[in-house]
C-alpha cells in the first residue's frame, strides 16, 4: 500500500495509539487492562505502521531478531520474578508473603512485583503479535 | 438498553450467519471484524471493559489483519 494519506494519517495517530497501550501496561493493576490488551494495543500500532511504511521499512523498525529476544526475555523476566518466592520457601508467584513492598493503594508503583510482571506480559505480547505478523507476510525463500 | 441489547445481539446473529455463508473470504472478513465490534459493545454493556477492550483490540484489529494477510497468500474466492 503506497498512500499519501495513509501515511500521514498513520504518522499522527502511532504516538497517540503507542502512549495509550503503554498507559493501560502501567495501570495494569489499577484500572480495566492489564498486560495482554496493552501488548495488544502497542503490537498493532507496529502492525499499523508496518502496513502503512511497507514491510521493509517495518522489518527495519523492530528486525527480526530484536523481536525474538523481546519475547524470550520477557517470558523468563516473569518466570524470574516467580521463582524469588520458591527461592524463599513459598510457591510460585507469592507475592505479599515474601516480602514485595505494596505502596499506597491507588499508585502506580504499590502492589509488590504486580507492575513489574504486567510490563513483561505487555512486552511478551506485543512482540508475539509483530514476530506473528512478520512471518506472515514474509516472501518465502 | 434492553432494546439496544436485543437489536445488538439480533445483528450479532445476523453477521455470524453471513460470514459463514458468504463466499467472497474479503467481505468474510470484514463482516467477522464488525462482529468482533459488536461483541465488544455487548461485553461493555455485561460490564467488563477489560474484556471489551481485548475482544476490540484482538478481534476487530489484529485477527482481521492477519486474515487479510493470509487471504493476500492464497485465494481469494472461496472454492
Amino acid at each position: 500500500m503506497d498512500d499519501q494519506i495513509v501515511r500521514v494519517i498513520s504518522r499522527i495517530i502511532i504516538p497517540f495509539i503507542q502512549v495509550y497501550g503503554v498507559f493501560v501496561v502501567l495501570h495494569g493493576h489499577l484500572s480495566p487492562g492489564g498486560g495482554f490488551p496493552g501488548g495488544a494495543i502497542l503490537g498493532a500500532s507496529i502492525i499499523l505502521y508496518t502496513l502503512a511504511f511497507g514491510a521493509k521499512a517495518g522489518s527495519q523498525l523492530i528486525p527480526h531478531t530484536t523481536s525474538k529476544w523481546l519475547e524470550s526475555g520477557a517470558i523468563l523476566l516473569f518466570i524470574a520474578i516467580g521463582l524469588i518466592a520458591v527461592g524463599s520457601g513459598r510457591s510460585f508467584l507469592t507475592n505479599r508473603a515474601t516480602g514485595f513492598a505494596m505502596g499506597e493503594l491507588g499508585n502506580i508503583i504499590s502492589a509488590g512485583f504486580i507492575p513489574v510482571v504486567t510490563i513483561a506480559i505487555g512486552v511478551k505480547v506485543g512482540s508475539t503479535m509483530i514476530t506473528l505478523f512478520h512471518t506472515m507476510i514474509d516472501k518465502e525463500p | 438498553m434492553q432494546i439496544l441489547s436485543l437489536i445488538l445481539v439480533g445483528f450479532l446473529i445476523l453477521c455470524a450467519l453471513a460470514a459463514g455463508r458468504t463466499k467472497d473470504l474479503v467481505s468474510a472478513v470484514v463482516i467477522f471484524a464488525s462482529y468482533s465490534l459488536i461483541m465488544a459493545v455487548l461485553w461493555l454493556m455485561l460490564q467488563s471493559p477489560d474484556v471489551a477492550m481485548t475482544e476490540a483490540a484482538i478481534g476487530a484489529g489484529v485477527t482481521t489483519i492477519m486474515f487479510v494477510a493470509v487471504i493476500s497468500r492464497t485465494s481469494r474466492i472461496e472454492k
